[in-house]
């Protein structure tokens, strides 16, 4: 919202300086976005008269020109080719500073003529960007004045941020009066008497809503205007409207505009010879549309209040005329329109058509419904003085809508809110202030919101007027008590496990990444995803229209990105969400990871190892120990989602839950990435992670009892079938005695020479710890027997000879 | 007696001149093996008279520990550096790099959430979470955004097809759905913050189609706006580690409290560099407000009976103000150097004992 400070002084009788009332503006809670004094650097710049421009003697494009400055005569070289004798223009003398330039003006000599001061264009004044010449003034500009005064420049233009709540603040006046309330000045009488109306109007209203639909229009008013003569709007409304960002298009409409700036109130203007009959308010019919002022068509659908007359509508109710029965310079008959609209209405008419504009964004946000009395008097008194020509009675529709509402205020209830204290004089005095009219004491007052503040509707509400108006740098700061000596934790243990998650993985050398919960539907689809229901119906490009079913994608389309810069080696996690459906439940928190190409730059120590799938799976297993998860439990089955290479990969179970999946990213979907190098990952479900069983005998960990007698560790090797898995044949080993074997371990998996085709040797050590004795060699000899009996019963495995 | 000085002389002599323990091994044999000098004194002891026998005898046991004495010095000698010399051999280039051990980083995002949650349980408060697809009426209706109001269409909402019954779930456009599912949940009194993903459809230099909030949630029977200006001051200079943040509150507007009001913090521009504190500028970094008593209502809460605060702030946004990171978009587009650099090392926990400053 945009006004001049002489604009708002036209409604607030202040002596506040512009910083005072700018401060203020910011806090009442009406935003400073800017303040733009176009003419606080052109104080010095005055209009002269040029009494004689003759040739430089030494210089064929400059001349010398006399110049009355007002009582005083100075000379000033000049090299505009339109500086004559006779011309009015704008002086700078020595010394000012000219800000098209960024130089100081000095007294000078140029090629042996004095120059003290110089004719400027209006690009050395920074108020456009000619410099064809020098600015030429009008015959009757007055000699000696500042130019910002006679330009209507010397205004600042403060621009302020008006939440959704204050549509009283879309007119200077509402503003005027928040500053008058805080203290900054008194606010002016406003003149809306009623003008006397010289005749009937001939156009009246037909309002045409079925029964059910009749809020759509509580009230209009109408004025018929006869004999005007259109044509500019004077000066000073041209100047207000220009520089607020309007662009001055004739008196009528200019009118209209400007009592919507000033007052808040939206105004219609119908030429009225084009209109044929009575005006029409009604819904519009199915294939009806409009050529909007913006010289648009619009559709409209039945849903839509449209305006217009037995031809047709052509207006869009509180939103934008239409060209067909708009004002012209020809102008002679006008009729006004000064409507109450369904705000609702509107906001979804505009939605749905997207048109914006200065009417729409003061009705959605609601009007004073008293307006069409008062904004027809205010519009008729500047037609009538602008204009000239003679208005109607006005005529008036619809029964209007109930606005006057009681609401209960307790003062205690000041203090208890805000925590301030404020007398219930100040409180009263406040409200009276803002226009609210108060009624009885203390814990009894009734308060009735004046009828442009639609939004006040509770208790609450008029505390928060005495309080801001007050000012919210009189409430006091309180630190919150503190509920305990000591904190206690914030996070819950599910909580906590998240951000272990994160620097276990990091702790790994792993970088996290924070990327979109939305990617593009192609891929998700390949990711198990992608399904209707979470497609974005307005997503913000093609690339983010899907949930992410997974986290992977987003890590494999960065580290694609990163290998374009070169980067070699790439070790990625996220630790966030995924969807599987659009419920609570669907959304899972996923420790996913990602490990493409060597395991760390060339080194002088050892060979470069790519990436495999036992990477991934010590991330994941590592995750899961820092997560309390009874790891050596897990067991890992061949079934890991069609992402991964399938002979590659697998899933971590615990029972018959799914933890994890890990292993080499599928080739097919590298490819789609267009990743070179390869790449493993993991995704780990960290809510399936069980807790640990809850404590309850307090914190003491179990008591340690190391035995005292000497471990032995036997290895062994077995040939078995290619395909027997290693879990299994450990599993085996270390079952074969549970109380004695304290550990197992694969140290070797060879196939090739020496085992037969379809065979392997897979060698472990197993350690054997003993706990009332140290064991004889029999005792060994019978732990290794059993150890060899187990492996062979259940992977069918021999002793390699 | 002469003998045994000339053995001993010559002996210690040998064993001096000895230059490793094979030469130190031969005059061990030559004096006290079995055919050894010393050892053949004591097969003459026998002959003698008993009392020559005694102070001869005690002679050759001086003379054999003496031997014996040298011997173990020379050998340590020997033995030392023997070990020196091998040691010297087994010498090797340590200004080679070590073993690479790669160093992980944890996100700004992630950083912030944990040092602003560490701040907020120093006032009581616990974490709150919430799901990231709502319904229209956790993130706007029981929030009193009536429908089409001005205020929702700012909001810029991210919308998932219709269900059958004609209603559209949306994405969360701010943290605020949680502290209705709280006060549905749990009896007052309450103090929440709840740091999570928001969504909100717009891109550009300085909007993310998704980004970060943490919302906070105070109610009880008492909790007034003297007590939200007293958090909220006493979160920012914790946060931002100045002790005298100016802070300001200004009157605004959310459909959801009431008084609202927006929160700035002072900073300085001079010399093109933005300086958190003092200074005569100032830097809008969240919103709070009293809980509209509409709000307590709809999740059965009385509003005669409790109140309290809220607050919403952008968690990338005080990232980026404290720790000087000049662009948004980065924070999602996962560039290892940009991770690398304004990321924070694991251990690095922001803890109240070790200090909330990376």
């Amino acid at each position: 919202m945009k006004f001049t400070l002489k604009w708002l002084k036209e409604h607030l009788d202040t002596d506040a300086s512009l910083q005072e009332i700018t401060d203020a503006l910011t806090m009442l809670g009406l935003e400073l976005e800017s303040v733009e004094d176009r003419g606080a650097a052109l104080t010095a710049f005055t209009i002269a008269h040029v009494i004689e421009a003759k040739q430089h003697p030494n210089a064929d494009r400059l001349r010398v020109c006399m110049v009355d400055v007002g009582g005083e005569t100075v000379q000033v070289v000049c090299g505009a080719p339109n500086a004559r004798t006779g011309m009015k223009g704008v002086f700078a003398p020595a010394g000012a500073f000219i800000p098209g330039t960024g130089i100081e003006l000095k007294p000078g000599n140029i090629r042996g003529e004095a120059s003290n001061g110089m004719l400027c264009s209006e690009r050395e004044l920074m108020i456009s960007e000619d410099h064809d010449g020098i600015i030429d003034l009008p015959e009757d500009a007055p000699v000696g004045a500042r130019y910002v005064d006679y330009a209507g420049i010397d205004d600042p233009v403060i621009d302020i941020a008006i939440t959704p709540n204050r549509a009283d603040c879309l007119g200077v006046r509402g503003v005027a009066r928040d500053l008058a309330a805080a203290g900054l000045g008194t606010l002016k009488p406003l003149d809306s008497s009623p003008v006397d109306g010289q005749f009937d109007s001939p156009i009246n209203w037909q309002i045409e809503f079925a029964d059910d639909q009749q809020h759509l229009c509580p009230l209009v008013a109408g004025r018929y205007f006869r004999g005007v003569t259109n044509g500019p709007s004077p000066k000073w409304m041209q100047d207000r409207l220009i520089a607020v960002g309007l662009r001055p298009i004739s008196a009528l409409v200019d009118i209209t505009n400007y009592v919507m700036l000033d007052v808040g109130r939206p105004l219609h203007a119908y030429d009225a010879d084009k209109v044929d009959g009575d005006i029409i308010i009604r819904n519009a019919k199915p294939g009806e549309k409009y050529l909007a002022l913006n010289g648009r068509e619009y559709n409209f659908d039945p849903e839509m209040i449209v305006i217009g007359d037995q031809h047709g509508p052509d207006d869009l109710a509180g939103i934008m005329g239409g060209e067909r029965t708009g004002c012209s310079d020809d102008t002679t008959n006008m009729f006004l329109e000064v409507a109450i609209f369904d705000e609702t209405n509107v906001a979804a008419t505009g939605r749905k058509l997207n048109v914006l504009s200065d009417a729409r964004y003061r009705f959605e946000r609601g009007l004073d419904q008293t307006s069409p009395y008062w904004g027809t008097e205010l519009a008729t008194k500047l037609v009538l003085e602008i204009c000239g020509g003679t208005a109607s009675t006005v005529v008036m529709a619809g029964p209007g809508r109930e606005w006057q509402r009681q609401i209960g205020l307790r003062h205690s209830r000041i203090k208890a809110l805000c925590g301030v204290d404020i007398s219930e004089a100040d409180a009263k005095r406040i409200l009276g202030a803002l226009a609210f009219e108060v009624s009885g004491d203390g814990e009894t007052m009734q308060v009735t919101p004046p009828p442009w503040r639609g939004d006040i509707d509770g208790e609450a509400d008029l505390v928060e007027e005495i309080v801001r108006i007050n000012g919210f740098d009189k409430i006091a700061a309180v630190s919150l008590s503190r509920p305990h000596v000591i904190s206690r934790p914030a996070l819950s243990p599910a909580q906590q496990r998240v951000r272990k998650a994160r620097r276990t993985l990091a702790g790994r050398g792993m970088v996290e990444a924070v990327t979109f919960s939305f990617m593009p539907g192609a891929l998700a689809k390949r990711f198990g995803g992608g399904s209707p229901a979470l497609h974005l119906v307005n997503p913000i490009s093609s690339d983010l229209d899907v949930m992410r079913p997974s986290i992977l994608p987003n890590l494999l389309s960065a580290a694609a990105q990163n290998l374009n810069q070169s980067v070699t080696e790439i070790a990625l996690f996220e630790v966030g969400p995924q969807y599987a459906d659009d419920t609570p439940k669907g959304q899972a928190i996923m420790a996913t990871g990602l490990r493409i190409g060597d395991t760390g730059p060339r080194h002088w120590s050892h060979d470069a190892r790519a990436v495999d799938a036992y990477d991934a799976k010590a991330d994941a297993i590592a995750l899961l120990d820092e997560l309390g998860a009874p790891t050596a439990n897990l067991q890992v089955s061949i079934d890991a989602p069609d992402w991964y290479h399938p002979g590659r990969s697998g899933s971590l179970r615990l029972g018959p839950n799914v933890i994890a999946w890990f292993g080499e990213i599928h080739p097919a979907v590298l490819q789609q990435l267009d990743i070179k190098s390869p790449a493993v990952g993991f995704e780990l479900f960290i809510e399936r992670v069980p807790m640990p069983k809850s404590k309850r005998s307090g914190h003491a960990k179990a008591m340690l009892s190391p035995s005292p007698f000497q471990p032995v560790t036997r290895d062994f090797a077995f040939i078995v079938d290619h395909d027997v898995a290693a879990e299994n044949l450990l599993r085996a080993a270390k079952g074969a005695d549970k109380d004695l074997i304290s550990g197992v371990g694969l140290f070797d998996d060879y196939q090739g020479k020496g085992v037969g085709d379809g065979k392997k040797s897979l060698a472990i050590w197993v350690t054997l710890q003993p706990k009332t004795a140290t064991l004889t060699e029999d005792e060994i000899n019978s732990a290794a027997d059993r150890i060899v009996a187990a492996v062979a019963k259940s992977c069918g495995g021999e002793l390699r000879g | 007696m002469d003998a045994i000085d000339e053995i001993r002389e010559r002996t210690l002599a040998a064993i001096v001149a000895a230059a490793d323990p094979g030469q130190l091994d031969a005059v061990r044999v030559a004096a006290i093996g079995k055919k050894g000098d010393v050892t053949g004194l004591m097969k003459t002891l026998g002959g003698l008279e008993p009392d020559a026998r005694r102070a001869f005898g005690q002679a050759v046991n001086q003379l054999k520990d003496d031997v014996q004495s040298a011997l173990d010095a020379r050998r340590a000698v020997l033995d030392s550096a023997a070990l020196d010399a091998r040691l010297m051999a087994e010498r090797i280039d340590v200004t080679k790099p070590a073993r690479f051990q790669g160093q992980g980083r944890i996100h700004p995002i992630s950083r912030t959430i944990d040092e602003l949650t560490a701040i907020f349980t120093e006032m009581g408060f616990t974490v709150a979470e919430g799901p990231d697809i709502e319904t229209d009426f956790y993130n706007f209706k029981a929030l009193n955004f009536p429908d089409d109001h001005p205020a929702r269409q700012e909001h810029d909402t991210f919308y998932l097809p219709p269900d059958a019954e004609g209603s559209s779930k949306v994405l969360r456009t701010h943290t605020s759905p949680v502290q209705i599912r709280t006060m549905e949940k749990v009896t007052p009194p309450i103090r929440i913050i709840v740091p999570g993903r928001t969504f909100r459809s717009d891109h550009d230099a300085t909007h993310s189609p998704m980004f970060h909030q943490v919302e906070g949630l105070v109610i009880d029977k008492k909790t007034h706006m003297g007590h939200l200006k007293g958090c909220l001051i006493d979160f920012c200079r914790a946060f931002f580690d100045v002790d005298d943040l100016p802070v300001r509150f200004r009157p605004s507007y959310f459909p959801f409290t009431e008084p609202s009001a927006e929160v700035d913090i002072g900073c300085s521009r001079d010399g093109g560099g933005l300086k958190i504190g003092g200074g005569d500028d100032w830097l809008e970094i969240l919103g709070s407000g009293m809980v509209h008593p509409r709000v307590l209502e709809y999740c059965g809460v009385d509003p005669n009976e409790y109140q309290g605060f809220a607050f919403g702030m952008g968690i990338e946004r005080i990232t980026m103000l404290k720790y000087g990171i000049p662009d948004l978009r980065p924070f999602y587009d996962s560039d290892l150097r940009w991770l690398r650099h304004y990321g924070f090392l694991p251990l690095q926990v922001p803890t109240i004992a070790e200090g909330l400053n990376g």
